[in-house]
């Protein structure tokens, strides 16, 4: 069996494992769990530029916001069927990372980080500043009866979880797929030795963009289907909170690997809901993750899962 | 109160503004310039100057300036410590690597601000100023009989305002003799220029970073201090002053002192004229998308030359 | 003269570059001629480095004119260059280190193979072949031996079937036997590619080169056979005597 055989295999192991556990988990786990794929594929958006293409972002709250509020508007104010909506969704996430892309992109290192942060900022406060749209850090409901696709209603527990586990399939093995092309293996040389990647004739600044764009469109599709699923759209999810809330996903699960996104997704989630039980500051735990991961396991739970028994891990 | 004399106060808070800002962001600013590593615990740093400040001030109640003047010592001092233990800790193990060291600082920003939460609490918690007279602020008004002064109501300030000014201002001219005149601040240039050559001529440079990190705090501290008499210790206060101080940093030019106090001026006196006209909201607004611009357009920042 | 101007693959015309007005390279005009062999000889310091910079595109030229194929090149960045047929090896070796040899030699096939997976891996395989690495195809590419480095990068290069060549001194840190090899490599290879070698190693130019290029101080000191430079007096002066 050859290395893409295995990854293949892997991956639909994974998906297989994932419509198990929604039959034998209590309804209260499954609940937590769609949630969490859906967080994962805002997470794996995040590990294709961070992850693979060497680029720290620290504003990717706006591309999801881009999505959610593009849906959540869309329906809120223009009572636009939730189908199209989502596809709003995309479309202002697509041209939301395009734009931003665009601009970051002249920057690179530290600086690269500074302006993703500060046009989240930016669009953070815009989102406070349409108030009027928005309903600023209250957010608004999408009421359950919109939150249909066809007859088929997404905020019953059973259909969300298959929606959110069909969103994830479909971003899990289109990622696994990306990396192994051409385009792929391009941005992981961008990531090693950009230098290099340059004069072996590569455009970089193009498969930058183009890295941004999908990981933008990515994590608006999370932020689009989240608001849909779960019925909410709110400021809070454009916070740095939430532009750092992937970074720590993909940095416990492993930046870099597939399965990366998911497993931090859900360990991380996992820790902040068993301790925000016992304390309101249930970020400490996210801090000391984020200090203890610099320091000591830099490549995370996948990167020493590929480093110790499987090397082919994708 | 009449246009004039409005914009007269709103340029007064905005000096106070500034001088904390300028405290604060010329401790970003060295750090970055020394160190080369983007510290975004600073605002957290400048959080925990206010809370200690708030607890010194507490514990010594025979005088409120008797407490204050100890929270002006021991609070810089403490920060400072905990900055260097950071440094030691967590800093100096990944090399000062510049994207690691964002994501540690991060890490950082959290666990102080949660444990300041589990141990300080959700409220926000007065200090009282050392002293605190109120006095008016004359106006002149051009009428029938050429400049008058008039006194009109509502213009005053407060002598502890004053002083937060003064106090600024005295502290960065100590900074500035440090920097320039004392072996020290000639370490530390050295080292910002070629850390490596430093290295080699004798310099201790893991021991000039762990100092500059501490001093950085400090002064982030030092300016918390000042501002928590007007503005209150909370556990959340540091967003804002980080905000503001890369902002400050990033239009002055990198690094840069003397562009970072220049670009504190103009950015704090700003805040507190453009809040006149705009909403703070549409403000902040206008300031990030400044700083991101100036990042991708200039990145030596308003003021700084271009690099070769 | 004229014909041979006719068929260069690559001329430059008054190149020049200034650092902040120190001028590594001033006004040089150089001709290489399809199929040639050529190789770019000079003290330290003498702007051999920065000239073949400005001919890949790593190093924005202060004025002149690149030529390359018929086409003005001067201002393409070098991604451009690289896909109209110029390869390029660094001076100090640069390969994805974290990567495997065999995945460092198929980043450079895949821009330049036609077809899929199949090959891309037999591109690979040849040029592993050729550079004697077949055997460490595995291995990471940074736990390579630094010889071993600097011939996966003239693998690299050789993947990209390249037109023009542009090598930054490549037996640089090799050993004897593996020089050998290189110039063996290198006179293979000429058959069918035009090389532009900057060498140290005065036995590797005259062994593999057809015509030679001095660069001194930024100009052009001389040109011509290895025999005509050998017996050159100036050349002689500035390099060969104190080499």
């Amino acid at each position: 069996m050859n290395n893409s055989m295995r990854s293949f295999a892997l991956h639909l192991f994974v998906l297989a494992i994932l419509v198990v556990l929604f039959f034998t988990v209590s309804e209260y786990h499954s609940g937590n769990l769609a949630r969490i794929l859906v967080l994962s594929v805002y997470a794996m958006g995040y590990n294709l530029l961070f992850g693979y293409t060497g680029l720290l972002s620290l504003g990717h709250a706006l591309f999801f916001a881009s999505g959610m509020y593009g849906l959540g508007l869309a329906m809120q104010h223009l009572g636009t069927p939730a189908a199209p909506a989502m596809l709003v969704g995309l479309i202002s996430a697509f041209v939301v990372s395009a734009v931003i892309g665009f601009l970051a992109l002249r920057t690179s290192g530290v600086a690269f980080m500074i302006v993703t942060l500060m046009f989240a900022q930016a669009g953070y406060l815009t989102i406070l500043l349409a108030g009027k749209y928005t309903r600023g850090d209250e957010g608004f409901v999408i009421p359950q009866a919109d939150r249909a696709i066809g007859s088929i209603d997404l905020s019953q527990s059973d259909t969300r979880y298959f929606a959110a586990l069909i969103l994830f399939a479909v971003c899990f093995l289109f990622i696994g797929w990306l990396v192994q092309t051409r385009f792929g293996k391009t941005l992981v040389a961008i990531r090693e030795n950009p230098e290099r990647a340059r004069m072996l004739g590569y455009d970089i600044q193009r498969h930058k963009l183009l890295a941004v764009i999908i990981s933008g469109t990515l994590s608006g599709a999370a932020g689009a289907a989240y608001a849909l699923l779960f019925g909410y759209a709110g400021a809070t999810f454009s916070t740095v909170q939430y532009s750092i809330y992937p970074l720590l996903w993909v940095l416990l699960g492993g930046a870099g690997t597939t399965i990366g996104p998911l497993i931090g997704a859900i360990f991380m989630t996992y820790l902040i809901d068993i301790s925000s039980e016992y304390t309101n500051a249930y970020m400490l735990i996210a801090g000391l993750a984020l200090i203890f991961l610099t320091l000591f396991a830099p490549h995370g739970l996948a990167g020493v899962l590929r480093k110790k028994w499987l090397p082919w891990l994708p | 109160m009449e246009f004039g004399p409005y914009l007269f106060i709103a340029s007064l808070e905005g000096a106070i503004t500034a001088a904390v800002l300028a405290l604060t962001a010329v401790g970003l600013s060295i750090v970055f310039g020394i160190m080369r590593v983007v510290n975004v615990a600073h605002g957290e740093f400048f959080m925990l100057g206010a809370v200690i400040a708030w607890w010194v001030t507490s514990m010594i109640t025979a005088h409120p300036a008797l407490g204050f003047v100890a929270a002006l010592i021991v609070a810089p001092l403490l920060v400072g410590l905990l900055a260097i233990v950071s440094d030691h800790l967590v800093l100096r193990r990944i090399n000062y690597d510049p994207e690691r060291t964002i994501v540690a600082t991060i890490g950082l920003l959290y666990v102080i601000q949660q444990t300041t939460l589990m141990t300080f609490g959700p409220e926000a918690r007065p200090v009282e100023a050392p002293f605190n007279k109120r006095i008016a602020l004359p106006w002149f008004e051009l009428g029938e009989n050429g400049f008058v002064l008039t006194w009109p109501w509502g213009l005053s300030t407060t002598t502890y305002k004053l002083a937060v000014i003064a106090a600024a201002i005295v502290i960065l001219l100590i900074l500035w003799l440090v920097m320039s005149r004392t072996r020290l601040g000639l370490i530390m240039r050295a080292t910002q220029l070629d850390s490596e050559m430093a290295q080699a001529h004798g310099i201790h440079v893991d021991k000039v970073y762990a100092l500059v990190f501490g001093l950085g705090a400090g002064l982030a501290a030092l300016g918390a201090v000042l501002i928590v008499p007007i503005q209150q210790a909370h556990y959340l206060m540091g967003g804002d002053p980080l905000l503001l101080s890369f902002i400050v940093v990033i239009i002055g030019g990198l690094g840069s002192v003397a562009g970072t106090i220049v670009a504190a001026v103009l950015i704090g006196m700003s805040d507190g004229i453009i809040s006149v006209f705009f909403t703070p909201t549409l403000a902040k607004i206008i300031a990030t998308l400044l700083v991101a611009f100036v990042l991708v357009f200039r990145p030596q920042g308003l003021f700084g030359k271009p690099e070769r | 003269m004229v014909a041979v101007v006719a068929m260069s693959l690559l001329s430059t015309q008054l190149l020049s570059k200034n650092y902040a007005g120190l001028q590594a390279v001033s006004n040089v005009s150089f001709e290489l001629p399809e199929g040639q062999v050529r190789a770019l000889i000079g003290p330290n310091g003498a702007g051999k480095t920065t000239f073949v910079g400005m001919l890949s595109g790593r190093i924005a030229s202060t004025s002149g004119t690149v030529i390359f194929d018929g086409k003005d090149v001067t201002t393409l960045p070098a991604h451009k260059r690289m896909s109209m047929g110029m390869a390029y090896t660094f001076q100090i070796t640069s390969v994805f280190a974290k990567l495997s040899v065999h995945e460092n030699v198929a980043l450079a096939a895949r821009r330049v193979v036609q077809g899929g997976n199949a090959a891309v891996n037999q591109r690979v395989l040849e040029v592993l072949n050729k550079v004697n690495l077949a055997d460490r195809y595995e291995q990471i590419a940074g736990d390579l031996s630094y010889g071993h480095q600097r011939l996966l990068e003239i693998g690299m290069g050789l993947a990209q079937k390249p037109r023009l060549f542009i090598l930054d001194e490549p037996t640089q840190g090799l050993a004897e036997s593996e020089i050998d090899d290189f110039v063996e490599l290198i006179a293979e290879l000429s058959e069918d590619t035009t090389i532009l070698l900057i060498e140290h190693n005065m036995d590797v130019v005259m062994r593999t080169a057809d015509y030679i290029t001095v660069l001194n101080f930024g100009s052009v000191l001389a040109e011509g056979t290895p025999d005509e430079i050998r017996a050159n007096e100036s050349v002689q002066a500035a390099y060969l005597g104190n080499g």
